[in-house]
């Protein structure tokens, strides 16, 4: 089920960590990352922010979460992702803005 | 139908006698009128017994009062307010009324799925599921009544449907889909609802609808979150397109480990209700995986090997609670690491191995001239569980489970059963009673003037006990016990233990926890 809608969410990127770089030079898209079932377990967040830069694909952005949350490998292999809400392939290429969304299965009944 | 009598002497057997004998007579009363509306309706009359689900009788020129819309006058009155939709109208009745739909599990899922599809007015309803009815279903599983708790669910599932609509055609599949039954009871109908609750059977039956070109409406439901999706439809993809690695077990809970709010199968259940109907009515959808093994442009997926393949060991999880013989999930991971001295006996096995336990427990006695003790262990302490109540009923009442890692957590002396316990409060002895279970347990039921402190705080609240001991003290101008509880027993010895090292060494924890208590005191207490 959804959750309420948030302006502001966990920001996973590089500008805490290089407040200063120069947007121009090196330009950066946000990643909205939503996390449902099993996802949502292993990493504890519904969603979160992932500063990426720009040309990035939905595989760079997952390689980025699994540094982050490394016990995202246990579903890796089995799930898929939604990008703007419809299923996309890994090669996608993300624009600003865009909200990805990892969705492993749930069997339950 | 005469009745009878029943004093108010009758004895609790007598009753049950009683209720037996309507219960018969009920059920025999039923079968008749079942026959007996079988010879009315003009289509009943040329049904076949093989419990296929063909309904070439219901073609247009064998209708009653056929008119140019085919729809019968009864029909048009009962779905006239789905005729007066535009986009559904008399043609999408008439597809919905000539197709038949099979729904695999009778629980969650399908109770709506089956409740709509038969209002609707499909014009076939299969239903296969081999589980019978328990009263902790009912709360999901909307279809099933009180009454026919411990009876097969597609027959109470089957009864309910009738009950709404008595025009639809019901075929009652008694057995669990597997791959040997599949191709054979699947090829009978035109569309699949997978309303199952497991990881093989998603696969199996996406497989069988892959060879056979059905089309699958998918649903999953756990917790507060539901997944929908339609396989094998219109060019779309097959489950393996989407998960070709099945996810390890430790990332598909099953309700009955992680639990499900009821409303949520519920409501997934209703959208694939609807989306079944948007297929048989033909009223879109990501295109298939050329790479998937069983529907991509290379696949070589037959039959044959369909019915041979391990859906169990594939996926590493079972089809069902109790599950099957053959399936070594569990033998493997407790050869990782063993208690000496333990027996493995699998829980797949636990009903064959009876006499087995029985002989080790009679050895043990003659060893030793004293009685033996049963105890059961497994990995995490759910399995032990379920091992210990079947075991409980079935000739081993006194059987305990162990969590595995904390075997002999605390000593004797501080200990107290639930019976001591019980004598504690009846004789007013001052104490308090700490229940460390989680607060969302907590609120299911709890033993009077207990206080719960969740065992994942109680290094924060060792204030807070401290002061409930010194009031119950003041009170009683006398020394106050401290005694633990939790659900089972496990995390009350932890506690303790923990209690014991931070300035209470006289802390008690209640050996088996709420579910002893509610078995040898209160049995008032409800157990969850
Ligand atoms: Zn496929």
């Amino acid at each position: 089920m959804t959750e309420e809608p948030k302006d502001t969410c966990d920001v996973i990127g590089s500008q805490k960590t290089n407040p200063s770089r120069d947007k121009d030079l090196a330009p950066y898209i946000k990643i909205k990352v939503l996390f449902f079932a099993r996802a949502r377990d292993l990493t504890g967040s519904t969603e979160l922010c992932l500063e990426m830069p720009d040309g990035s694909t939905a595989r760079d952005c997952m390689n980025k979460l699994l540094i982050e949350f490394p016990n995202l490998r246990e579903i890796y292999n089995s799930m898929v992702l939604a990008l703007n809400e419809e299923y996309a392939p890994e090669s996608t290429i993300l624009r600003n803005k865009d909200e990805l969304a990892i969705i492993p299965p749930i069997s339950g009944g | 139908m005469d009745s009878k009598e029943i004093g108010s002497g009758s004895s609790g057997a007598d009753l049950l006698r009683e209720i037996e004998r309507l219960r018969a007579e009920k059920e025999e009363l039923e079968s008749r009128i079942h026959l007996l509306e079988a010879q009315i309706k003009p289509r009943g009359a040329a049904e076949d017994k093989s419990g296929s689900c063909s309904l070439s009788s219901l073609s247009c020129s064998q209708m009653n009062g056929a008119t140019i819309s085919c729809l019968s006058p009864e029909m048009i009155h009962r779905y006239s307010r789905h005729l007066l939709l535009p986009d559904f109208g008399v043609e999408g009745q008439l597809k919905l009324s000539k197709s038949s739909i099979l729904v695999v599990g009778a629980g969650g899922l399908g109770s709506p799925v089956a409740m709509y599809l038969v209002a609707c007015g499909v014009g076939c309803l299969g239903i296969v599921d081999s589980d019978i009815v328990e009263l902790n279903n009912l709360h999901r599983q909307i279809i099933h009544t009180e009454a026919y708790a411990g009876q097969s669910k597609v027959k109470s599932a089957a009864s309910s449907c009738h009950a709404i609509n008595s025009s639809v055609k019901l075929v009652e599949h008694r057995e669990a889909l597997q791959a040997v039954n599949a191709l054979d009871i699947v090829s009978k109908y035109d569309i699949v609802v997978d309303a199952t609750d497991n990881l093989p059977s998603r696969y199996m039956i996406s497989d069988c609808c892959v060879l056979l070109d059905k089309p699958l409406v998918s649903g999953a439901a756990l917790g507060l979150e539901g997944q929908l999706t339609v396989y094998n439809y219109n060019g779309g993809p097959c489950y393996r397109c989407l998960f070709p690695t099945p996810p390890p077990s430790a990332a598909c809970q099953r309700c009955s480990d992680s639990g499900v709010l009821g409303v949520v199968p519920g409501v997934i259940g209703c959208l694939q209700a609807l989306e079944a109907i948007k297929v048989a009515s033909a009223v879109k959808i990501r295109g298939r995986s050329p790479a998937c093994l069983i529907c991509g442009e290379n696949a070589a997926f037959t039959r044959e090997i369909f019915q041979s393949f391990d859906y169990e060991n594939f996926t590493q999880s079972p089809m069902s609670d109790k599950s099957s013989e053959k399936l070594n999930l569990i033998p493997e991971s407790s050869r990782i690491t063993a208690i000496p001295k333990s027996m493995n006996i699998p829980l797949s096995n636990l009903e064959d191995k009876l006499s087995t336990i029985h002989s080790a427990l009679k050895q043990a006695a003659q060893d030793s001239g004293k009685c033996a003790s049963l105890f059961v262990v497994c990995r995490r302490g759910n399995d032990s569980q379920r091992a210990v109540d079947y075991l409980s009923k079935n000739g081993f009442p006194l059987a305990k489970d162990i969590s595995s890692e904390k075997l002999n957590l605390i000593p004797e002396s501080s200990r107290i059963t639930g019976k001591e316990y019980n004598e504690i409060v009846n004789t007013g002895e001052p104490h308090v009673l700490v229940d460390v279970r989680p607060v969302h347990h907590f609120k299911i039921a709890a033993i009077p003037k207990s206080m719960n402190i969740p065992l994942s705080n109680l290094e924060d609240k060792l204030s807070t006990i401290h002061s409930a001991l010194k009031q119950a003290a003041q009170d009683s101008g006398k020394c106050a016990s401290l005694f633990v509880v939790c659900r089972r027993g496990n995390d009350s010895q932890r506690a303790v233990d923990y209690l014991s090292k931070n300035g209470f060494p006289l802390a008690k924890d209640i050996v088996g926890g709420l579910q002893s208590w509610s078995q040898d005191v209160d049995h008032t207490f409800p157990s969850y």
